[in-house]
């Protein structure tokens, strides 16, 4: 129907004098966008299929490729833009929801970039981290101030069960079966090189990784795909997922053609069938019911675990947040809007929810304020980019940081958002053998530790720069940061003075 | 322009001592002479005493020292003490004209004693009580501020060099076995007696120097306790620290200091099992207690002094002793001109706490 043809937003842009035609980019490309032509001996490409993800670019052995976007324009005008209009185009042709992934691209506001931090100048020396030690290591659970002693006075030392990290940062959840194997494997063996934590995602524990379990948290959602007592002692902590923030409010959709085999397996379902998340946990309607699962899983792991209750930042977000961390539960993840997801709808993921700044700022206030932020330890994710974004979220308040994208990124992906397509070229956001062989486990961790490391040798500058030689003197140190161009209304949710006062 | 409280204004310093481990009574005019040494160390911006055991007659008092900018200020303050307090004595505290210390606030001394119907009312016990009364006026009543608050033990500071601030309130005139000094080095001018140090709460009373660069994270974790940073200090800050520690969750002055200036994660590793576990339990509990940056402190309690370097000793502090005597100070020359011929000087370990207490049946005590 012409009325429905859109034209491609991006273009394959060939180079002929360079192009020898090896047809490997054929041969790369899983959305079939290469075609060689017998007839005239020449490659030919097939734009409507590209999804700008540069596996072709990367992969050319004679750099004759590049993608840009397309110059084709509707006419200009803001409000009706682009995206508005084709989008109309697409839902008036299927009568669907439109269906993407990965973080939001909309031009929402990243307070992390209008937040700066200090630095020691004469009153107060810098520290040099390559001379001084500098320590990034954090412990993750309650943490009660009581002191108790035994007959002897000595102190009891008995704790909360704890999650140790080397360094402030986790892998956040991405299931198996969204993520292929490759992929998963590379987060466990880089989270137990880095002594970090991955998160196995909502998709079960693939019984190979079991073995990284002390370097594992294992999530349970409202699927409860892959549960059972062995999965639930399998972890360091256990994450109840309550919510995520690329979709507030709703489940999670693994389509049929992605569950089979080891998936369908792992995740204890038929093979070939939807492995749909219902949108509420059947057994949560309210916060009494969410401290029933919290001891169900403590009961089932004889206290040993901690529990992560992971919630989307929504606009009552402290509120709920005072609830979780008087549920039991011992951390409380946060996870902001600008966060990623293997398959949403755009109209979710583009419109609900709010920014992890502010939500972290204001959760970790209103903890305070009650007295209770020791019940529970914060970690904040949703579009951590770099090690300056670490320290800026761990000065307003949270214990550590989950990165998603980021460790995506580092594995190869190139943020093409097509990863409820399933035919990631990266061999990441797929279940296609010839394309998850693509991911070497051993080149993936290693990416991740060398991004990891980076990150934490920069934070350690960051932290010495201030003259803070712990991570902990770091956390809800907010008079390290400043806001710049800020109204006065989000300095105070921030709770940042502006920059030159 | 903003006073301390309003703005959070660095400072470096000087800070010394004098303990007498047998109680005997040393007057307040060796540690004037000890501080004016270390003049070049201050800039006429803040300097203070405090002194223990100078109060015997009244050793079972809580002592209030308050600074009043107005009368109405003050009618205010008395009107809430004696609603909250038994008091048994009041005055003026005297004080000498000084060319150089201008300004003066109405400064009056109470010894007094928590109501007992009152106390019984708040279910609190006796320290806790007066704690919350003295955090209640400073937060509330406009113009009062209580800037001492311990049993037989003192605080006096103005702004000003530190000896002038001692001749100022006559500190010849006191005795006691225990004596520290401040002179302080803001980098800007408040001219608020108020911010001048020692800080002191109860019996603690700090001195420090040196510029913490973990202040917002520690004033937030101690606010949620009941504590109000109103000065915006370190030393405001670090006192609230070991009050909570020290006084209302127990734990002894040795391990306090390993919370706040905790050993690093490798040094914790080499220790013992019981003492590593010890450490790593303090250590994760109070994360948010550690204190980083440079500072050197001095603690004077009910009894004893305990002086304390940041972890890397980011700060010079030096530790001299002769007899039943021990000098604690910034530098070595305000140890030398109270006692020339010591028997022991040495220069303590970055985050090792030196602990000084009377000997049993000491007077003083
Ligand atoms: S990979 Fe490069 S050189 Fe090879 S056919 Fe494709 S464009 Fe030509
Ligand atoms: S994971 Fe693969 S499909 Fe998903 S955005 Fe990255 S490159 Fe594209």
């Amino acid at each position: 129907m012409p009325k429905d043809y859109i034209y491609p937003e991006f273009e394959i842009v060939r180079n002929e004098g360079r192009c020898t035609v090896c047809r490997r980019c054929e041969e790369q490309c899983a959305n079939r966008a290469h075609a060689f032509d017998a007839a005239t001996s020449r490659m030919t490409a097939e734009d409507a299929r590209c999804v700008d993800c540069h596996r072709c670019v990367a992969m050319c052995p004679a750099h004759a490729l590049k993608i840009v976007q397309s110059s084709h324009t509707f006419r200009p005008g803001a409000n009706w833009t682009r995206d508005a209009i084709t989008d109309i185009h697409r839902q008036a042709g299927s009568g669907g929801a439109l269906l993407t992934s990965m973080g939001t691209p909309k031009d929402y506001p990243v307070y992390w970039d209008k937040l700066l931090i200090n630095a020691s100048q004469v009153t107060n020396p810098s520290i040099d981290p390559l001379r001084e030690p500098m320590e990034t290591k954090v412990f993750l659970g309650q943490k009660h101030t009581h002191i108790q002693r035994d007959e002897s006075g000595r102190i009891c030392t008995e704790l909360h069960p704890q999650i140790t990290l080397a360094t402030p940062i986790l892998f956040s959840a991405m299931s198996y079966g969204s993520l292929s194997y490759n992929a998963h494997e590379s987060l466990a063996r880089a989270a137990q090189e880095l002594g970090i934590c991955y998160n196995s995602g909502e998709g079960g524990l693939h019984e190979d990784l079991y073995h990284y379990g002390p370097n594992t948290i294992v999530q349970v959602a409202s699927g409860r795909f892959g549960v059972h007592p062995g999965y639930l002692k399998a972890g360091a902590a256990i994450e109840i997922k309550m919510g995520q923030g690329a979709k507030p409010g709703i489940g999670g959709h693994l389509p049929a053609e992605k569950v089979m085999g080891d998936v369908s397996r792992t995740r204890m379902i038929p093979q070939g069938t939807e492995a749909i998340s219902p949108a509420p946990h059947h057994d949560i309607y309210s916060i009494e019911d969410l401290r029933q699962l919290v001891y169900t899983l403590k009961e089932a792991t004889d206290y040993k675990k901690p529990i992560i209750v992971k919630i989307a930042a929504v606009h009552n977000i402290s509120a709920i947040a005072s609830g979780v961390a008087r549920s039991g539960a011992d951390i409380i993840a946060i996870d902001g809007f600008r966060g990623g997801t293997g398959a949403a709808p755009a109209r979710i993921r583009d419109n609900v929810g709010i920014p992890i700044e502010l939500a972290l700022a204001s959760v970790d206030a209103r903890l305070r304020e009650e007295g209770i932020r020791g019940s529970i330890s914060i970690i904040a994710g949703g579009s951590i980019r770099n090690s300056a974004d670490v320290v800026r979220a761990i000065a307003l308040g949270a214990d550590a940081v989950y990165i998603a994208t980021g460790a995506l990124l580092a594995m190869g992906c190139h943020l093409c958002r097509s990863c409820h397509l399933g035919r990631c070229n990266w061999g990441i956001a797929t279940q296609l053998p010839e394309l998850v062989s693509r991911l070497d486990p051993e080149e993936g961790k290693r990416r991740l530790v060398n991004l990891i490391t980076a990150w934490t040798y920069e934070i350690k500058e960051m932290m010495g720069g201030m003259g803070i030689n712990s991570i902990e003197a770091l956390k809800g140190n907010r008079l390290m940061l400043r806001g710049i161009g800020l109204t006065q209304k989000e300095l105070d949710i921030l709770g940042v003075l502006h920059a030159g006062e | 322009m903003s006073i301390e409280g309003q703005v959070r204004i660095p400072s470096g310093c000087a800070i010394t001592s004098v303990f007498s481990k047998s109680g005997e009574n040393i007057s307040g005019r060796l540690v004037v002479d000890s501080i004016a040494t270390m003049h070049e160390r201050s800039n006429g911006l803040g300097g203070g005493f405090a002194g223990y055991g100078i109060y015997p007659q009244y050793k079972d008092l809580y002592a209030f020292h308050i600074f009043y900018d107005t009368l109405a200020a003050r009618q205010a303050c008395e009107a809430f003490i004696d609603r909250h307090f038994d008091v048994v004595n009041l005055s003026k505290i005297p004080v000498r004209k000084h060319p150089n210390i201008i300004d003066e606030p109405l400064i009056w001394r109470y010894f007094l004693t928590p109501l007992p119907t009152k106390l019984k009312d708040s279910q609190l016990d006796e320290s806790e009580f007066t704690k919350r009364c003295v955090i209640r006026i400073n937060d509330s009543i406009e113009g009062a501020y209580v800037f001492s608050s311990g049993k037989n033990m003192g605080v006096f500071k103005a702004v000003g060099y530190p000896e002038d601030v001692g001749d100022f309130y006559r500190l010849e005139d006191y005795e006691g076995y225990c004596w520290t000094a401040h002179g302080r080095y803001p980098t800007n001018t408040p001219g608020w007696w108020g911010g001048a140090h020692p800080f002191a709460l109860l019996g603690y009373s700090i001195v420090h120097n040196g510029e913490i660069s973990s202040y917002d994270a520690n004033r937030r974790f101690i606010e949620m306790y009941g504590y109000r940073c109103n000065l915006q200090t370190d030393t405001e800050v670090i006192t609230y620290i070991v009050d909570f520690l020290h006084r209302r969750r127990g734990l002894t002055l040795a391990e306090v200091a390993s919370v706040i200036a905790a050993p690093f994660w490798t040094t914790i590793a080499t220790k013992p099992a019981e003492e590593r576990e010890k450490l790593t339990y303090l250590r994760n509990t109070f994360a948010s207690l550690l204190i980083t940056g440079p500072f050197s402190i001095l603690l004077g309690f009910d009894g004893g002094i305990m002086a304390l370097n940041d972890r890397l000793k980011l700060r010079s502090m030096v530790v001299g002793e002769r007899g039943d005597r021990v000098y604690i100070a910034s530098e070595e020359c305000a140890i030398r001109v109270m006692e020339p011929d010591l028997e022991k000087l040495w220069a303590p370990r970055g985050g090792e706490p030196v602990i000084v207490r009377l000997n049993a049946g000491a007077q003083g005590r």
